[in-house]
């Protein structure tokens, strides 16, 4: 999860250019980006739908055409259904858990004062912090035999947290959540802050408490934001490699080995690249799926969200 | 020029620099004219890289005309680096590896250079342990030079702990079946075992195996003989194993633990699990690690007990009969020349001999048994007996079958810990990949 959009800003449309000249000069401040995508991006990506036709074992100078050989080989992996649903789960307890959280702190963060503004700074820590980073420390911290619980003596702590298929999963969602919260409670409390101050005084009036206020003027008005930053987090859970790779390497057994667990041991140990780049390709359009249909749900982007301001 | 066009031409000029930057890893560029310059890629961290580092910097002195550059990767990133290079045709011209399938596999991609000839020079093949040539060997042809150490692997133990507790080192298989609830009444795990590396977890099923069913049963399977893993032995030490798991033999959480981080031997030498199966190299790390635990006479070591009933000849031992140099096939006749030069001088000298000595490991060069006399001279002695004494000296399995095969490999051994697969399914599940 490393290329973040930027949320939704319903923001004015960009004013028209007034006519070719500054078309052109807009055609080349776009170029560089567009090399880097092209080469950095489509490119490799075409790659890799190529490869998935292909027989290659990563080291021979020539690479076979084999038509449907490598997705033959890939949708009938015994390990593909553990896989996907493996994915699926991380994607789903992960969005459940994040986005409450996300949204309440978001909410709580936007209102200014000093002690609010002090926490933040707290709560924004695990940002910083690289993903392989985080696993190496939350590894050594749950060793069952040298961690937290063993150092402390604390027996409630020493549990055998990244050895038993469960409380895997549960515990690489507890650290993805601790990594991505942040990010997430920074969309939300810049969308809590658009909200016009108005429509709560309006609501104050009216005799609304905090908690009515919240699930009656907040939670509709970061509707939007609430489909952005879904999106980024089911589509980015559908990425997470490294975090896991390093916490658990897809064990115990196959209890954590999502999709790019999957991919990466068979085209990088097994050395079998063609039914690897047959998985990435599944990757590539379940995300691409996913994000059109979040985009659905979410409704049509030009109604207003201002109704009553 | 107009303007237009020297800004494409600026534009492709900045994107060809960026990928060729990308490229630019590999040291295939950096060649100079006039002598052979190899480049040589290998490990990186103790024991091994200031040997390796000083066998270089001996040729670089003794050859002015010639160089070889080192560069020096850490294990689990080097095995993807140089798989990555070689399909890039980046590759250095020293390659450097563990023989058996992978190198088999370099071998059908026309890869490395076929060393036969060199080493039809009895005087130099004669300077290297001659069952160290096996796992080189790939079609009756010699693509490899054995370099570097022997290292079997033999079965740790924590001798504070055993006097603790108050019993003796095991003699048979029976034995360490009763000591496992001996030290688990005590709070001490029976074994210690990194059970997330998988191949930590391989080496206890190739003892297992070979103790109860002989070294035959793995011959047939790397031989692709369909069916091989089907004699009812297997099926029996996989339930052995299982056996073992269920009667907590291993630390808790071992399904968690890395042997990356060396987790697995900081637990022997912390007294936190009395025994542990691994390679020889692990006599290195717990004496650079467990302060005074190897100093101070704590560790004990011993060829893997034999199995009560099993077939298994008790000397047969397993690991790596050696650590393999390849010339890539893809470099000039000068860099190929340096590096042949390299092989036949320098890596067969007696300070490259003293050298692996100091490291605390038995070389792979013959005769170095007069010049074990340091602190460790002990352990050396031993390893280069159980060595030089195995009727069979089998090579890891997850060298020396195919990657893909060896992947499955551990993907079911894994499981089988877990107590995921049955013994019959993982059987299934393994003649299934024979010969792939």
């Amino acid at each position: 999860m490393t290329t973040l959009a930027p949320p939704v800003v319903r923001g004015q449309e960009p004013t028209r250019s007034r006519g070719g000249r500054s078309d052109s000069v807009l055609v080349w401040m776009v170029l560089p980006a567009f090399v880097m995508f092209v080469f950095f991006g489509i490119v490799p990506l075409l790659g890799v739908v190529l490869l998935s036709f292909a027989t290659w074992n990563g080291i021979t100078p020539t690479i076979e055409l084999t038509g449907l050989t490598s997705w033959k080989a890939a949708l009938t992996n015994p390990g593909l259904p553990n896989a996907l649903w493996v994915t699926f789960l991380i994607m789903a307890l992960s969005w459940l858990v994040q986005t409450p959280l996300s949204i309440l702190l978001g909410t709580f963060m936007a209102r200014q004062s000093r002690y609010r503004g002090f926490l933040a700074v707290f709560y924004f820590i695990p940002l910083l912090l690289s993903s392989a980073a985080i696993a190496i420390t939350y590894k050594s911290l749950l060793d069952p035999n040298f961690g937290l619980g063993a150092g402390l003596g604390i027996d409630a702590l020493n549990q055998d947290w990244l050895g038993q298929a469960n409380l895997a999963i549960a515990t690489l969602i507890f650290v993805v959540s601790w990594q991505f919260i942040p990010f997430h409670s920074l969309i939300y409390q810049g969308a809590v802050r658009q909200i016009p101050q108005s429509m709560y005084e309006a609501a104050q009036i009216d005799g609304a408490g905090r908690v009515r206020q919240f699930f009656n003027i907040t939670l509709p008005q970061i509707k939007y934001t609430i489909i952005t930053s879904s999106t980024l987090m089911v589509v980015g859970s559908l990425t997470f490699f490294d975090l896991i790779w390093v916490l658990t390497a897809g064990g115990p057994g196959d209890a954590t080995r999502a999709l790019a667990v999957q991919m990466y041991q068979l085209g990088f140990q097994a050395s079998l690249m063609g039914p690897a780049s047959a998985i990435a390709v599944i990757l590539v359009l379940v995300g691409i799926g996913l994000s059109l249909l979040l985009r659905r749900i979410g409704g049509r982007a030009d109604q207003s969200q201002m109704e009553g301001a | 020029m107009k303007r237009r066009n020297f800004l494409t031409l600026s534009a492709g000029a900045a994107a060809g620099a960026a990928l060729a930057a990308c490229g630019n890893e590999g040291p295939g560029g950096s060649e100079s004219g006039g002598g052979g310059s190899a480049s040589y890629w290998s490990l990186s961290g103790e024991p091994g890289e200031p040997y390796r580092k000083a066998a270089i910097d001996r040729f670089n002195k003794a050859n002015p005309d010639s160089k070889i550059t080192p560069t020096f990767f850490q294990n689990d990133a080097y095995k993807q680096k140089i798989k990555t290079a070689l399909g890039a045709n980046q590759a250095p011209t020293l390659i450097w590896g563990w023989g058996g399938g992978g190198l088999k596999s370099y071998v059908e991609a026309g890869q490395v250079e076929d060393l036969t000839g060199l080493f039809g020079d009895a005087a130099l093949k004669g300077k290297l342990l001659p069952g160290s040539f096996g796992a080189a060997t790939v079609n009756g042809k010699i693509y490899a030079m054995p370099v570097e150490t022997v290292q079997p692997i033999v079965l740790y133990y924590n001798k504070k702990i055993f006097d603790q507790v108050g019993v003796s080192a095991p003699q048979t298989y029976g034995d360490i079946l009763d000591l496992i609830p001996k030290f688990n009444a005590k709070g001490i795990a029976p074994f210690s075992l990194a059970g997330q590396s998988r191949w930590t977890n391989m080496m206890w099923l190739e003892f297992m195996l070979d103790r109860n069913a002989g070294s035959e049963v793995f011959d047939n399977v790397f031989a692709g003989k369909p069916g091989s893993w089907s004699d009812p032995a297997v099926l029996d030490m996989l339930t052995k194993v299982q056996d073992l798991v269920k009667m907590n033999a291993f630390q808790k959480g071992f399904a968690s633990t890395a042997a990356d981080t060396n987790a697995d031997q900081a637990l022997l030498y912390t007294g936190k699990a009395a025994m542990m199966v691994h390679g020889s190299w692990s006599y290195g790390i717990q004496k650079a690690q467990g302060g005074k635990f190897v100093p101070d006479g704590g560790l004990g070591w011993m060829n893997f007990p034999p199995i009560d009933g099993g077939k298994g000849d008790p000397s047969n031992t397993v690991g790596n009969p050696g650590q393999y140099l390849s010339i890539s096939s893809k470099a000039t006749a000068a860099d190929k020349e340096t590096a042949k030069k390299f092989f036949s001088t320098t890596l067969v000298d007696e300070e490259e001999k003293a050298g692996w000595v100091k490291s605390g490991g038995v070389p792979v060069l013959a005769n170095s048994d007069s010049l074990y006399t340091g602190d460790d001279a002990q352990f050396q002695k031993d390893m280069s007996a159980i060595a030089a004494g195995a009727k069979t000296f089998a090579q890891s399995w997850d060298q020396a079958l195919s990657p893909t095969a060896a992947e499955v490999l551990l993907d079911n051994i894994a499981k089988l810990f877990q107590l995921q697969v049955s013994p019959q399914q993982w059987v299934d599940n393994m003649n299934g990949v024979i010969g792939k």
